[in-house]
Parts: structure tokens; C-alpha cells; sequence
């Protein structure tokens, strides 16, 4: 039948236009050897999202991480970032996505330890070609907006764990990456500082509109996020945002 | 966050050792601090006073003469400040939680052949979801507000440890049940 007639004369609809995805990936595979680590895992992330990314120890969170990333290459499945073929590109063309549009936050030994916490943060800057100086401008405003200015002059052997990870998250966000890659970005730290943390992130991130990837097993952390992922046994599910 | 009813009559009498008051007042002090989502009704304030009063917890301290049925200031005695003292005084039991709606959920899951692992993530996915919404409000809000937030978001928490824990035991509990 018809529809009705005041649907019709109404203005016309315009649904929501769907957020453009930065990154896709679809039917990922990876194992170590005869250890599946993913099976046939799916994820995607909008600019501006904060997707957690949750599940038991072993599940895969990391292995998908390092996938999405461009670090580790996965056995089959597609990835896409900005619609390019990942597997498609060159070694150089990946790490060179890598250094320009993402942002990594590990949580061990992530920092250099020859170099000051201030130096470490202006790292990324540094690799994409932006002045000793400026580089080291930008990198002491992240550091004071993580809280953590007054290490600056330290090594990472001389700060807190805690410490130690804010001038990791600075750095990560000091390059203003398209996408943060984060990896229990507050597993040492205690739960006022991890909300502390995540509060600063979430703010940095929407205010540049970076996409987050955040693999956490907290909840509170993950309370952050948009919507999660859960991986289990190499598999993900998603939950669509209410 | 809902207070239990048996705790208002306390917490009025908390706040008449602060200072005397009318009813009106004590229910908007009560609202201010403890009731944002779930205010006190009159009658509710009243009759829990008439009740004070009766037991010698509250005795009226002065009748003003004009319009509205009740210009009666209260106050607390001697006895109540020994009430408040002793309410503060005694821990709250922790609630064990046993044999929750969720477990009994899980178990019956098994027992009929469904799936108990969905039941638990979609549990899981209205715990976060729950958490998110507390998480956005303590943003917002002032440090009472946030304390409060907190609360819910630490028994959430507890909650989801324990989805979390009991997925990963399925298969032995599948296994226990079907005995
Ligand atoms: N470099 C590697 N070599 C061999 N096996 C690996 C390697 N990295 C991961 N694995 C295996 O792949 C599986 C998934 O590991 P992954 O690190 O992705 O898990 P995870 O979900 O991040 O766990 P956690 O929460 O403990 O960090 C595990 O069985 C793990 O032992
Ligand atoms: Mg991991």
C-alpha cells in the first residue's frame, strides 16, 4: 500500500549519515605457530570513537591490537584504514601510516630508557620531522596536561610506574594521532588515576577527533568507551550503543 | 540512588542534631543531599516525625501561629543523639548476594539447553551500558554526586568479576548442574 500522506509531505528524511569508518577489518586470522590467536576477528572504528576492546587473558586482545595496528601481519582477513588495503601497501608505506596517523600506548617498557621522560614524549615528534625545539614544546604541554610536567628532566627509571605511563599516553597524544592504539594504558595505576588518565584521553581525543582503541580488562576504565568489543577465544562480538 | 526506607527515619533524625526545623525544611535538606533522583514525600516526612515524637526522639520546640497546618519546629533529644550515635555506630551488614536472580538465570539456562554464555554477555553488555551512564553523570556532577556514582560503579564492577568468572567456568558448572 501507500504510505501515509503526512510521511510523505513531511521534510525529507535524511537518516543519520553513518559515521565514516577510519579503520575496518574483517575475517582476521593470526596464529603463532600452532596457537590460533585470532580466528575470525571483525572490528571497525569511526573517527572520534572510543571502542574498548575486552575479554580474558589469551583471548587475543593484544594479537588483535597488533593487527589493527599494521605491526603484526595477520595470516588472512582485510583490513582497510581511509579505504586502503592495508596488506596492499609497501613495508615502508605501512610504517610510515604508522609513524604519521597512529599512536601507540603499551603497557611495558614502552619508554626509552636512555632518554628523558620529556625527550621520550617528543619522540614521535621528532621521527615525523617536526623540530628539536617545537617538538619539545608540544611534547612539555602534553606532559603538563597529563600531569606529569615536573618529571620532564627525569629518566624512566627515576619515576613511578604511574608516572612512567602518563608520559607514555602524553606521547602517544603529543603526535595528534588519527588513531590511538592503547593497550591497558592504566594497569599500573590505581583506580582514581586511571579515571584521572581516561578522563584526560577521552578529552584529548575528542577534541582532535582521534579514534581510541582501548584494550582494558577494567571496567571502570572501559566505562569510558563508547561501545566495547569483546574478544574470546580469538572471535569478536560487538554490542551496538543503545 | 534509592535509600532504603527504614534508613529515613534515621537520617531525619541526623539531621534534626544539626539544628532544629520545620518539617518542610528537614524534607528539603533531606532532598538536597540524599534525594536528587528520589525526593521525600510530605506525608513521608510527617508521619516518620510523629513517630520520632512518640518514641521521645524529637520533641517540638515552638509552634508558630499562621498559615499551613504545621509550623512545628522540631528537635532532636537527648535520647535521639543517642540513637544517631548508635545507628553511625553499627557496620552495616554486608549483603551477601547469594543465589542472585543471575545465578538462578545461569542455572536454569543450562538446565534447559540454552545459551548461558549469551545470557551472561548480554548481562555483561547492560552492566557496562549502566556504567557508562554513571560514568557520564559523574562527569557532571559535584563531589557528592560522584560519590555516590562511585558507589554504583564499584558494586557494577564486583558484578561484572563475577559474569566474567562464572563464563569462564561454564562448562564445569554445565557439567555440576546436569548431575
Ligand atoms: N608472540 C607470540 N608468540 C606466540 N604466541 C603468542 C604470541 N603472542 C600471543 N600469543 C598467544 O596468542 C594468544 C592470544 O594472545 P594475546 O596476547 O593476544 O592475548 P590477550 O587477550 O592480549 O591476553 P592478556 O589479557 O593476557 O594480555 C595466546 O594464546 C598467546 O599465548
Ligand atoms: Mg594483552
Amino acid at each position: 500500500m501507500t504510505a501515509a500522506p503526512e510521511a510523505r509531505s513531511a521534510a525529507p528524511h535524511v537518516p543519520a549519515a553513518a559515521p565514516a569508518q577510519l579503520l575496518v577489518a574483517r575475517g582476521l586470522r593470526k596464529a603463532y605457530g600452532p596457537t590460533p590467536a585470532l580466528e575470525d576477528a571483525a572490528f571497525e572504528i569511526a573517527a572520534g570513537e572510543v571502542v574498548a576492546v575486552m575479554g580474558p587473558s589469551g583471548s587475543g586482545k593484544s594479537t588483535l591490537l597488533h593487527c589493527l595496528a599494521g605491526i603484526v601481519p595477520p595470516d588472512a582477513g582485510e583490513l582497510r584504514y581511509q579505504d586502503r588495503d592495508m596488506a596492499a601497501m609497501s613495508d615502508r608505506e605501512r610504517s610510515a601510516l604508522r609513524r604519521r596517523a597512529f599512536g601507540f600506548v603499551f603497557q611495558f617498557g614502552q619508554l626509552v630508557p636512555e632518554l628523558t621522560c620529556g625527550e621520550n614524549a617528543a619522540l614521535p615528534l621528532r621521527l615525523g620531522g617536526v623540530k628539536r625545539r617545537e617538538a619539545a614544546r608540544r611534547a612539555a604541554e602534553w606532559l603538563d596536561r597529563l600531569e606529569v610536567g615536573d618529571v620532564a628532566d627525569k629518566r624512566p627509571g627515576e619515576v613511578s610506574g604511574g608516572q612512567g605511563q602518563r608520559v607514555a599516553v602524553a606521547r602517544a597524544l603529543a603526535a595528534e594521532p588519527r588513531i590511538l592504539f592503547a593497550d591497558e594504558p592504566t594497569g599500573a595505576l590505581d583506580s582514581f588515576n586511571s579515571e584521572r588518565v581516561m578522563t584526560l584521553l577521552t578529552e584529548a581525543a575528542r577534541e582532535s577527533g582521534a579514534a581510541v582503541v582501548l584494550v582494558t580488562h577494567d571496567a571502570r576504565v572501559a566505562a569510558y568507551s563508547d561501545r566495547e568489543v569483546v574478544v574470546r577465544d580469538g572471535r569478536t562480538r560487538s554490542w551496538a550503543t543503545a | 540512588m534509592c535509600i532504603v526506607v527504614l534508613m529515613i527515619s534515621h537520617t531525619l533524625l541526623g539531621l534534626l542534631e544539626s539544628g532544629p526545623r520545620h518539617g518542610y525544611d528537614l524534607k528539603r535538606a533531606f532532598d538536597d543531599r540524599f534525594g536528587k533522583s528520589k525526593p521525600l514525600a510530605y506525608g513521608q516526612v510527617y508521619a516518620t516525625l510523629s513517630r520520632l515524637l512518640k518514641n521521645g526522639l524529637v520533641e517540638v520546640e515552638g509552634i508558630e501561629h499562621g498559615e499551613g497546618p504545621d509550623r512545628k519546629r522540631y528537635a532532636i533529644t537527648a535520647e535521639g543523639i543517642t540513637d544517631v550515635a548508635a545507628w553511625l555506630g553499627r557496620p552495616e551488614k554486608p549483603e551477601p548476594y547469594l543465589q542472585s536472580t543471575l545465578f538462578t538465570k545461569v542455572v536454569i539456562a543450562l538446565l534447559t539447553g540454552r545459551s548461558a554464555g549469551d545470557l551472561l554477555d548480554t548481562q555483561r553488555a547492560e552492566h557496562l551500558r549502566m556504567m557508562r551512564e554513571l560514568t557520564e553523570r559523574k562527569k557532571g556532577g559535584d563531589l557528592a554526586d560522584q560519590l555516590i556514582c562511585d558507589h554504583a560503579l564499584f558494586h557494577l564492577e564486583a558484578d561484572l568479576r563475577w559474569l566474567e568468572l562464572t563464563e569462564a567456568r561454564l562448562d564445569r558448572l554445565k557439567a555440576e548442574v546436569a548431575l
